[in-house]
């Protein structure tokens, strides 16, 4: 895993990266078979995600390759069955197993997105919070604890409602996937910001931050050169749990009929087509996104909650 | 309220439960909500048989869907014709405990035909209603109109004084954004009172037992949720959460058939469901053709028609439980159904068709649909965008709860589509209806004629044939003129029908009930065990 891991982080945060490698966190992730099966399977969802075209037998997305004739259709064990459709069809003729692959692709990339965006903010607030603090730190952090108050969920049923009005007009289809994001991203940036402007309250009073500002450097390149490497740490921990709260938060989204449209399924999506059958025996229009959806999260969480343990020096 | 208030209030309501023998609560679930209890927001079955059950019309329809006398206890006719004189029933009163009279049916007729009400074709712009006494009125019409009052059983009288006391003598359009008094209060004279209403969450119906008739059904109360999801739907009736629900998912059917604590009563429908076309603008709202409207070219729409595979449908979206239907009207309604067959469908044809309109490559068009109306609308829909796709054309499909969809396309919302899913089950179960609301022109802005023409399809030689089948008396020659309107709009490719979908009501076997071929669920014909 480490070879995945480190092209992917920044330069300025190498040498840590690699002192965490070299200490007893790879150990740990030898150590724990139930997390080196987690990644794997997230590695796994993620390439089949990232080569859908390759892997699937057809593109769901496309109208014009699904045939309401196919509808229906049982997994191809099954009698009724067609060998073409391994596990089965849904409603509208579409190959179960393509759009599960399609959509786990749009799941992970909104679950992407829509943690990136929130780190990115709260990243940066909890920064700005910290550093500067008086009545900056005292206004965001009071929006951030009325955020809390409200369960994320309706914060993203809130920002999906008010953007999808304020884009009247155009097409559902072309901006469900950043109404998505974005309503994730701003209903999840608080963990961050607080995360980060509590290292970083540690941190300004340290003596490089003074020798920095003695230097005469502004603030915000002490901000992102000196105090951030030093306060990420415990960031990466949220960001590994969020991703797997995103992609929760995109299919619950999703099958209350508010994330993306029925023609672009996601996974919320495909289980929200497939529970509208439940009680008519076509089961595996829910079981199998169902079962995928679990599946990731599942190890999504599990890999969050080692690395938690791994970083925690407590419980060393 | 303090606690003694609120204990001699539950005393009181004790007493009158006990008194009333057992109190008896009909609980009935629809896959769409009730938005506005304003009778004259939108015409739709099943908003206007929620609402029967608090207002009344002037005539009224049996079980078998014959008109009868409601609010009016009688009616007779000039020798010209253009004059009805109606006898009001005495002794009717409102809700409130007003006497129902002449003013209301006046004031009723001015408020159905005023700007933002849905029912302006109900009651013909130029008739004139003439007070003679407090339980008469005439009629004045400016030419004959054989089947004037064959709509009234929903046009539903509403009470002068309550309306101008309350701020609402105004119609509440579809499109409104903010609730009138009337949308969110009722008061009519009609078996059951409003209880309480929370728009698209619960209402509630309290049997009304000052009504003028001796009710058929037992019930003290009726309690209205909408539930959307098709699996949540059926599992509230068979667990017996709910007594009633409409529709039962055609998937479901057998299993609530099964179940042996439900049945499901099946039938045919009257209401063809059809996909329509703007036709009147110059530019589409929604589509990537700049300049011009392909769908006023017919072939563009003869492509459409044909692209569409109707058998399809039928067996997977409908799983066999639709007609698929070559007209605009049921079958039932006219003599010559077989005489119209829908054209082959044929992909390569269609695409032969949008070259030779100028677009080999397809476009792009916005579609609307209800996906909580008809019978699987939203899938049919999402079928159609498939099938059109393979003749290049790209569909962006809203699909929406019909609240939302209505308020959008209907003429309060200005006609706001381009491409759209609607059915229609005309009023008066007669061809007149069809060919004037939803195929006629819509040019006149004196005249209510194509109110629910939403793309504005219009050729005057209909519309001409239109106004002599509303004076012919003669059934055969009707009849043909009838025929020869239908063959002009069929050529025309004014809309593409889909089919005539089936009525699937579940109901608990403690309950009994009528099912009207109208898709009217009227519970004041249901007793509960």
């Amino acid at each position: 895993m480490s070879s995945i891991d480190t092209p992917a982080a920044a330069p300025v945060r190498t040498s840590r990266l690699r002192r965490i490698l070299d200490s007893d966190i790879y150990a740990s992730f030898r150590s724990s078979r139930v997390t080196m099966a987690a990644a794997f399977i997230v590695a796994a969802m993620m390439l089949a995600a990232l080569f859908a075209p390759l892997l699937a037998t057809m593109n769901p997305f496309d109208p014009a390759q699904v045939f309401l004739m196919n509808a229906s259709l049982p997994p191809s064990w099954l009698a009724n069955g067609d060998a073409q459709f391994i596990i089965g069809t849904d409603d509208q003729g579409r190959d179960l197993y393509s759009a599960i692959l399609y959509g786990l692709r749009v799941s992970l990339a909104v679950g992407f997105a829509g943690v990136a965006l929130a780190a990115t903010l709260g990243i940066g607030l909890g920064l700005i919070a910290g550093y500067f603090g008086g009545r900056i730190d005292a206004i965001i952090m009071r929006i951030a604890d009325i955020q809390l108050t409200f369960p994320a969920i309706l914060i993203a049923l809130l920002v999906d409602g008010v953007v999808h009005a304020l884009l009247k007009g155009t097409s559902r289809e072309d901006t469900a996937f950043w109404v998505l994001a974005l309503s994730i991203g701003l209903s999840f940036w608080v963990q961050y910001a607080r995360t980060i402007r509590g290292s970083t309250l540690v941190e300004r009073n340290k003596d490089y931050v003074q020798a920095a500002r003695l230097v005469g450097l502004p603030a915000p390149l002490i901000m992102i050169r000196h105090v951030l490497p030093n306060v990420i740490g415990p960031v990466l921990v949220i960001l590994t749990i969020n991703l797997g709260l995103a992609i929760i938060t995109e299919a619950t989204l999703s099958f209350l009929g508010v994330g993306l449209p029925p023609t672009q399924p996601s996974l919320g999506t495909l289980i929200n087509i497939g529970n509208q059958y439940l009680f008519s025996g076509d089961w595996w229009i829910v079981a199998f996104p169902g079962t995928t959806l679990a599946v990731l999260v599942l190890a999504v969480n599990l890999l969050g909650d080692w690395l938690r343990d791994a970083l925690n020096p407590r419980l060393r | 309220m303090s606690i003694k208030k609120s204990l001699l209030l539950a005393t009181a309501v004790l007493a009158i439960g006990l008194s009333a023998g057992q109190a008896k609560t009909l609980r009935y679930a629809n896959q769409g909500e009730l938005r506005s209890l304003d009778p004259y927001t939108v015409n739709e079955t099943t908003t206007n048989a929620h609402l029967g059950h608090v207002y009344e019309g002037l005539t009224s329809r049996g079980k078998d869907l014959a008109i009868g006398p409601g609010l009016a206890e009688r009616w007779e006719t000039s020798a010209d014709g253009l004059k009805w004189r109606f006898f009001l029933r005495k002794g009717v009163k409102f809700h409130n405990g007003e006497d129902f009279t002449a003013d209301d049916v006046l004031f009723s007729a001015d408020r159905v035909r005023a700007q933002g009400s849905n029912f302006t074709t109900r009651v013909p712009r130029d008739a004139k209603f003439v007070k003679v006494d407090d339980h008469t009125v005439d009629v004045v019409l400016t030419s004959p109109n054989p089947i004037l009052n064959s709509q009234w059983d929903t046009w539903y009288i509403m009470s002068k004084k309550w309306a101008e006391a309350n701020n609402t003598a105004a119609p509440t359009p579809a499109a409104a954004t903010t609730p009138s008094h009337a949308s969110l209060n009722a008061n009519g004279t009609g078996p059951f009172k409003i209880e309480s209403h929370q728009p698209g969450v619960r209402t509630v119906f309290k049997a009304n037992t000052a009504w003028w008739q001796k009710p058929e059904h037992n019930l003290t109360e009726i309690i209205f949720t909408p539930i959307a999801s098709n699996a949540t739907r059926v599992a509230a009736l068979l667990s017996g959460e709910v007594d009633v629900i409409e529709p039962v998912p055609i998937q479901d059917i057998e299993r609530v058939k099964a179940s042996g604590n439900a049945e499901a009563l099946t039938g045919p429908e009257l209401r063809t469901i059809f996909l329509g076309f703007d036709q009147i603008r110059d530019e589409l709202l929604e589509s990537n053709v700049k300049g011009k409207n392909p769908f006023k070219d017919k072939r563009v729409r003869q492509a459409f028609y044909q692209a569409i595979d109707i058998e399809a449908i039928k067996t997977r979206v409908m799983r066999g439980l639709a007609t698929p239907s070559a007209l605009m009207i049921a079958p039932e309604l006219v003599p010559w159904p077989k005489d119209f067959v829908r054209p082959k469908f044929d992909p390569d044809g269609a695409k032969k068709l949008l070259a030779e309109a100028g677009y080999p490559n397809g476009f792009e068009v916005g579609m609307d649909c209800p996906n909580d109306r008809y019978v699987n609308d939203g899938q049919i829909c999402q079928a159609a965008v498939g099938m059109l796709a393979r003749i290049g054309v790209k569909v962006n499909l809203n699909a929406q709860p019909k609240g939302n969809y209505f308020a959008k396309v209907l003429k309060s919302g200005n006609y706001n589509t381009s491409f759209y899913l609607l059915g229609w089950t005309p009023g008066t179960f007669d061809s007149h209806n069809v060919l004037y609301d939803i195929q006629g022109c819509r040019d006149n802005p004196n005249s209510s004629r194509g109110e629910s023409n939403l793309g504005g399809y219009c050729n005057k030689e209909v519309d001409a044939l239109t106004d002599k089948i509303l004076v012919e008396t003669d059934t055969a020659k009707r009849n043909d003129m009838i025929k020869q309107a239908f063959t002009i709009t069929t050529n025309d490719y004014s809309y593409i029908p889909l089919h005539q979908q089936a009525l699937a009501w579940g109901v608990s076997k403690s309950v009994k009930l009528t099912q009207r071929a109208d898709n009217s669920v009227l519970l004041y014909w249901a007793t509960k065990n």
